[in-house]
């Protein structure tokens, strides 16, 4: 099994990701709730979520011993990661199927990336010495 | 293939390397399900071999030797760390550990794995000239060196290619299967792509014949693994038809066209096999590109002459191409085949058609060049090839575009 970030992006200056009017809007939800029960009920879903966009961000830095906050985001881009799911999937076909249901369901590209690791750094080192 | 003898056991212990080398890969890749572990594995019993064989000759099984030797380097690979050796008890059952030099049944090589591994390294989320440069080194045996001097890019470039292709097929964790049935159309679809793309690197240049020899080797293993699709076969018989006019395709190293070559020079074995494949094709009825651009090369190939080529059958397979294939490179072909029967005039009003899709294609300009030649339109002809010489890509066609404008300028 491997683990996949599945994301959403969208453009500042594009058209907003969520549709315009309420039954474009209720629609858009069921899809939606539709899917995320059938990667629940495949064990697939491990967490998701939509994102608030890059003028609510924060970027902390470290420079000697303060701590500098600054408005984000990290970088200034046009398009800015909205929301995304991590899956748990066999290979990457079947995560690549799953990305092609969330397209078909938000009506946006998707980026599929696998996880080198998930989880706590600890439960990947169980022979750290002092862990 | 009398060659044997004279050919001397050093060339044939490379010969039994270039063939084995994809099996080997793609069997042990299935064992350890691993691409670098049993490319090293297998360039490790290669080096016990030569050095074996030169003293007690090739086995009579060298590819078993090869496979057996190469999974039991692998497993002392693995077993000389400690996640290797938790691996192996997983990989192997423990009584094909307990038996080296013995074949498995997890090492015996089955015709599946290639198909298997071909999948992998054509997967559509791989760019495409990471797809060709796997498909050439892993299951083509070709050295680095070769796939490098193919794609005239330095070695370090081609390794650095293929060491990112493999950390993707392990980091995305790309199947190493043939994929279900409700998938297999599209992702064939890429593995033929694939193979087209080296056999067309190797045209028209002999340096890189090895790329089309190569081409028509995997067409032939794929037909072979897949002997109900008839894209397959389509492909093959594409690849057969175009190789045995290699031959009359140049003299000297210029270009010759189709309407001027000697066709004595054809190989016709090679285009009778490919000609009975295409029949069978027509016979299954489910028609796709590979298999209409065979059935064009057939009729080509049909002809006794340029003059004699049944120039209706071939507009005719042109637009049921177009039907599943509409690309310009298509209705540019279509347009020049259709000139042949209404004349340089409806040609030209064809290739005018398709001059905003293809306008950097050396080609089209080349091909509107011989219709407005045709027409006495010479000044206009003129210009036209001026422009394809500019986008012209290797000598061989610049020298050949050039000797089109000398030839016409002592026309009226």
């Amino acid at each position: 099994m491997s683990q996949y970030l599945l994301s959403t992006y969208t453009s500042t200056e594009g058209a907003p990701t969520a549709p315009g009017s309420l039954e474009e809007m209720g629609a858009f939800m069921s899809r939606v709730i539709a899917l995320e029960a059938d990667m629940t009920s495949t064990g697939t879903f491990l967490f998701g979520g939509a994102l608030h966009g890059p003028d609510a961000s924060t970027v902390v830095r470290a420079i000697d011993a303060d701590m500098i906050m600054t408005d984000g985001p990290f970088v200034e881009a046009k398009e800015h990661i909205a929301g995304f799911y991590v899956i748990e999937a066999q290979d990457l076909d079947e995560a690549l199927s799953w990305a092609r249901r969330v397209v078909d369901a938000i009506g946006r590209p998707i980026e599929v990336r696998p996880f080198q690791a998930t989880g706590r750094a600890a439960d990947h080192m169980p022979e750290m010495p002092g862990a | 293939m009398g060659g044997v003898a004279e050919r001397g056991e050093a060339p044939l212990v490379e010969q039994v390397f270039r063939d084995v080398y994809g099996q080997a890969v793609a069997t042990l890749t299935r064992v350890f399900g691993d691409i670098s572990l049993a490319e090293d594995a297998v360039q490790d019993a290669f080096l016990v071999a030569s050095d074996r064989w030169s003293r007690t000759g090739i086995p009579p099984n060298p590819a078993g030797w090869i496979v057996t030797t190469a999974r039991n380097r692998a497993i002392d690979t693995l077993r000389r760390s400690k996640r290797g050796a938790e691996l192996i008890e997983q990989l192997v059952p423990a009584r094909a550990v307990s038996t080296p030099l013995d074949f498995s049944e997890e090492a015996t090589m089955v015709p599946d794995d290639q198909l298997r591994l071909i999948f992998t390294c054509c997967h559509p989320a791989l760019r495409s000239e990471h797809q060709v440069a796997l498909t050439l080194r892993l299951l083509g045996g070709l050295t680095l060196d070769e796939v490098a001097r193919s794609f005239l890019v330095s070695e370090s470039a081609m390794e650095k290619r293929l060491v990112r292709a493999k950390y993707k097929i392990k980091a995305a964790n790309i199947p190493y299967r043939v994929p279900p049935d409700s998938e297999l159309p599209s992702r064939l679809r890429s593995v033929l792509a694939v193979v087209y793309l080296i056999y067309n690197s190797g045209a028209d240049d002999s340096e890189r014949g090895a790329l089309r020899h190569e081409a028509v080797r995997l067409g032939r293993a794929l037909e072979e693994l897949m002997p109900d699709e008839p894209e397959v076969a389509g492909l093959l018989a594409l690849m057969l038809m175009n190789d045995a006019r290699v031959p009359a395709r140049t003299v000297d190293g210029t270009l010759v066209l189709l309407r001027d070559q000697d066709r004595t020079l054809w190989d016709q074995a090679m285009i009778a096999e490919g000609q009975a494949i295409v029949r069978a094709c027509i016979r299954r009825n489910r028609p796709g590109p590979y298999q209409l651009q065979a059935a064009i090369q057939a009729v080509h190939c049909d002809a006794a002459s340029f003059e004699a080529t049944d120039w209706a059958q071939i507009v005719e397979l042109y637009d049921q191409l177009m039907g599943v294939m509409p690309t310009p490179i298509v209705a540019l072909n279509r347009a020049i085949a259709v000139g042949e029967i209404e004349g340089p005039e409806v040609a030209l009003a064809a290739l005018d058609a398709v001059v905003a899709d293809l306008n950097d294609y050396h080609l089209l300009h080349a091909a509107r060049g011989a219709s407005l030649r045709r027409l006495g339109r010479l000044e206009a002809a003129k210009v036209a090839y001026l422009r394809a010489i500019d986008l012209a890509v290797t000598d061989q066609d610049r020298q050949f575009l050039i000797q089109q404008i000398e030839g016409f300028s002592g026309d009226k």
